[in-house]
């Protein structure tokens, strides 16, 4: 399989599937395509069940795949050994692994593992945790523990970082300095791989946003063009008659002058609004997830 | 920008893979460390599990003193000293199969595993300090449990150094036999929670009918050949044959002590689950894909 050297994730026809013979087969992951270049940080959005976490696990190398081309840093993660792994950080989403250990003597034993790795003391700083690395782990809290996640996740100095979910439980605060973190670690030179809920994590953090659903992408782009140039165009709505009507015009001005000039003697539109597609409307368009029904403006 | 940044990742990759991967044995005694402490820091565990042939050895030694002495063949052994290798052999099989298989099964459900998968560490370098953890333990428990029946309860220890040779190869492959069968069995546990009935049940059973309580020889025969299938009751048989007066052997179901056959029951336990081990071991949980 051809990679480029400005490519670290390159993804064709990813295909996972669950079940068995008795309970019925299903498509996790149905033909996915994804690109992730050097240097960049791509969000990976969609709804539970989308196939986000199966394709970064397989990604990771935990899990296997039924079909598809896949390399990571240039090797296939099915076959990839210690050096590979080296080079990569996890950072994954269901983690509970708690113990008597300290945060610091946690991080320093992951360190171990890598060759280069970065300074334990550092690292637990940069997420947060300073006065907590004396502390056992199975005491800390759910954002603490988050972050710990990222400071093992990071402690081997990876050229790639997958973050699945990252923030999740984090208080608003939390999320902010985790957001510099990142962008730290992108100025730096770390291509990173993001999972996620949240539309403005994605919107704040990536070059690039890819939408899944059913396991395939369905939209991909900056979180400006996400959705192509008709997705932000504006919608005005109105009542007609008991009737919800809705237009999409980059003219909604015009519009609403001419719902105004063809409406009664009084010159009222019942229900009458205009809005404009924020990136959550159009991520939630994109996933079928919509609340605003539109008919397409002629 | 992009242009920048691959080409500082670029140099960064040159610098670090310049550099060597951390040696398998450094990391396997990192990893021991990290055992030690975790286990240190477990208080429960070590009373339970590090603890209980001493607290057994105790009480039943106090309880039955030496009025219920043992005779065989006309030579007569105290209650503890009769006790002993019955508890030696216990804490073999707790501080190897028990520990390992409950601590790996604990650790694949609570995604420790998991975690360690994604980063460089050999797996080898993890049963390092696994493996390590276990002959800490096992040293320090028969090394008290020796040293509390002899100054508490006046159990004579062996004084020639042939009992002692069959003490180290009993101990040594039993130790080898029950860490490799508890990770084997460390794949049975479904989850964290079933771990502890699962993997204590086997060896309470074991402990009733391979004559650590009570003499081999009041059991019944099906129960015995049964029994005589698992490590257990060959490392009771030989750390009798170590702590009991030569007589005894004639009160051993065998009418001897089967050296042969001890040594070549664990090695089979210690090859199967070795082989069995390697093929079954995974780093995560049953229902996680």
């Amino acid at each position: 399989m051809e990679t480029t050297r400005s490519s670290a994730v390159r993804v064709r026809g990813l295909r996972k599937r669950y079940g068995s013979t008795r309970t019925g087969f299903k498509d996790a992951v149905a033909g996915l395509d994804l690109d992730v270049a050097r240097g960049e940080i791509v969000a990976v959005l969609g709804p539970n069940g989308a196939g986000k976490t199966t394709t970064v696990e397989i990604l990771e190398g935990f899990r296997d795949r039924d079909d598809g081309d896949v390399a990571v840093l240039g090797e296939d993660p099915r076959h990839a050994g210690r050096a590979w792994r080296a080079r990569i950080g996890v950072v994954m989403q269901d983690s509970r692994d708690l113990s008597e250990l300290t945060v610091l003597e946690k991080v320093r034993s992951t360190a171990a593992a890598y060759p280069g790795s970065r300074d334990p003391g550092e690292v637990i700083a940069a997420v947060g945790l300073a006065e907590k690395a004396r502390a056992r782990t199975r005491g800390l809290s759910g954002g603490q523990r988050r972050r710990l996640d990222v400071a093992l996740g990071i402690v081997g100095r990876p050229e790639l970082l997958f973050l699945d979910e990252p923030t999740t439980g984090f208080d608003p605060e939390a999320r902010r300095s985790f957001w510099d973190l990142v962008t730290g670690l992108r100025d730096d030179g770390t291509t990173i791989l993001l999972t996620t809920h949240y539309l403005d994590e994605a919107a704040q953090l990536a070059d690039r946003v890819v939408v899944v659903r059913d396991g395939v992408v369905v939209a991909e782009g900056t979180p400006e063009t996400l959705g192509g140039p008709g997705a932000r165009t504006p919608i005005v709505a109105w009542d007609d008659e008991g009737v919800r009507r809705a237009e999409r015009t980059d003219r909604p001005t015009a519009a609403v002058a001419r719902l105004i000039a063809a409406a009664g003697p009084d010159g009222e539109v019942p229900g009458l609004s205009v809005t404009r597609p924020t990136l959550e409307d159009v991520y939630l368009s994109l996933i079928g997830e919509t609340t605003i029904d539109t008919e397409e403006a002629a | 920008m992009s242009t920048a940044a691959a080409t500082s990742t670029t140099a960064r990759t040159a610098a670090s893979s310049g550099r060597r991967l951390p040696g398998t044995i450094r990391l396997g005694l990192v990893r021991g460390g990290v055992e030690l402490v975790q286990f240190l820091r477990e208080r429960d565990s070590m009373v339970f599990g590090f603890a209980y042939p001493i607290i057994m050895l105790a009480i039943f030694s106090t309880v039955f003193g030496d009025d219920d002495p043992i005779v065989s063949d006309g030579v007569t052994v105290g209650f503890a000293q009769y006790f002993l290798p019955g508890m030696v052999a216990t804490g073999v099989m707790l501080s190897t199969y028990q520990t390992l298989a409950m601590s790996i099964a604990v650790e694949r459900d609570d995604g420790t595993l998991k975690r360690l998968r994604a980063t460089p560490l050999p797996a080898t370098s993890y049963f390092l300090g696994k493996v390590f953890l276990s002959l800490v333990t096992v040293l320090a428990q028969t090394a008290l449990l020796l040293a509390v029946a002899a100054l508490a309860f006046d159990v004579p220890l062996p004084q020639d150094a042939a009992h002692w040779i069959t003490f180290a190869w009993v101990f040594v492959l039993g130790t080898a036999a029950g860490a490799v069968c508890g990770v084997a069995y460390s794949s049975v546990p479904r989850s964290g929670r079933s771990a502890s009935a699962v993997v204590v049940t086997p060896l309470l059973v074991l402990q009733f009918t391979s004559g650590v309580f009570f003499p081999v020889t009041q059991l019944p025969g099906w129960m015995l050949d049964l029994s005589s299938v698992f490590p257990l009751k060959w490392i009771a048989q030989g750390m009798r044959s170590v702590f009991l007066p030569e007589a005894f052997a004639a009160a051993e179901p065998a009418g001897s002590w089967q050296h042969g056959a001890t040594a070549a029951v664990l090695a089979a336990w210690l090859v199967v689950a070795l082989v069995v081990g390697t093929r079954t071991f995974r780093w995560r949980r049953h229902d996680d894909g």
